[in-house]
């Protein structure tokens, strides 16, 4: 029979440190910190048929278009642009607060917590570029449009719930973005001249 | 002043180290937590723009990603300093685009297949004709919910 108390020699455990640096090290040479973060889109699915293309017709009035030329110089309905004049045109664009004529057509919805209104929902933001434009400027495009929409949205949650819209409940952002439904629209890639 | 002319020799206590093994396993469960296992060796080289309405991508495992930009230095010689798209680990044409997302998607759960992301990496100074094209066949795939890489700016 063993001694009953027998005692038991200590493990050195000074070397755990470098076990674990290595495991350190390793974890840091394989692994990549960058977060993904990005502006999300939705591609519209491919055209079935080409003799079915010009089913739908949109009014001119409804469609604002952006293009962006091989020298990443901006055209918003028809007139020279600057980027920084993109979001309030879109957001006039989008809301058409006066009911102009020439602005998007108001059709009445209901909705839930706002009742009847009357919503540009036929509105479309058509984006279109050339071959040669930098992808750097699309994005800042596409960034504006996207700021143009999440600037009335949260407009729209303060006057309506008196909060942004991030702190709307997921029914309330529902309605909200009902109310100003995001429709910009990647157009057909055309080729005009040049490389 | 005796009290500070001590003549005998002091012996200089050992420093402690054995919570030392605990500190750099902090600090290995936080970098295990924080980052990602990179997946591919990136042959192209591409700085992302900058924006400001950005989200975040929600599950690594929903998303494939596609580069675009000039090849590394390393590969200039045989590829030329045009811009070409990388997928896998290897480069490609636009037309083997769609191929890849139908494999990407082969290997999902059928759970998960409608949620397929595609990540468009792409270097700002990159001319849209191949960003259009990549796009083109993304749609022809039916992988319609894509996502522009981008860093925050203020």
């Amino acid at each position: 029979m063993a001694k009953r108390n027998r005692k038991v020699p200590g493990i050195n455990a000074s070397s755990t440190a470098d076990i674990a640096f290595m495991l350190l090290i390793f974890f840091l040479i394989t692994t990549s910190m960058d977060t993904d973060r990005g502006l999300s889109r939705r591609l519209p699915p491919p055209p079935e048929k080409k003799d079915q293309k010009d089913d739908i017709i949109v009014k001119e009035r409804n469609v604002l278009q952006v293009r962006l030329n091989k020298d990443n110089q901006l055209m918003v309905a028809g007139e020279w642009s600057d980027i920084k004049q993109l979001r309030n045109k879109a957001k006039e664009f989008i809301s058409n607060p006066n009911d102009d004529a020439n602005l998007p057509e108001k059709h009445a919805a209901k909705l839930p917590f706002f009742g009847d209104v009357m919503i540009t929902d036929k509105h479309v933001i058509s984006v279109q570029n050339d071959v040669g434009t930098s992808y750097e400027a699309y994005i800042q495009v596409q960034n504006e449009l996207v700021a143009a929409y999440n600037e009335l949205r949260d407009e729209l949650a303060h006057s309506q719930f008196n909060k942004s819209y991030a702190e709307c409940s997921e029914e309330e952002r529902d309605a909200i973005n009902d109310y100003y439904p995001q429709k910009i629209s990647e157009a057909e890639p055309k080729k005009y001249g040049g490389k | 002043m005796g009290k500070f002319n001590k003549t005998g020799k002091r012996e200089m206590p050992e420093l402690n180290t054995s919570s030392l093994p605990d500190l750099i396993f902090t600090m290995l469960f936080f970098f295990m937590i924080v980052t990602t296992m990179r997946e591919v060796t990136l042959k192209v080289q591409f700085k992302v723009p900058a924006a400001t309405e950005l989200e975040k991508l929600e599950k690594k495992s929903l998303v494939s990603f596609i580069y675009i930009g000039k090849p590394m230095p390393e590969y200039q010689a045989k590829m030329g300093t045009t811009d070409r798209i990388q997928l896998n680990d290897k480069f490609a044409e636009s037309s083997e685009v769609q191929d890849y997302i139908y494999q990407e998607r082969e290997n999902m759960k059928e759970s998960d297949k409608p949620f397929m992301t595609v990540s468009l990496k792409v270097d700002a100074k990159t001319k849209m004709g191949i960003v259009t094209e990549v796009k083109q066949a993304l749609r022809q795939a039916y992988a319609l919910k894509i996502n522009y890489s981008a860093t925050q700016r203020n």
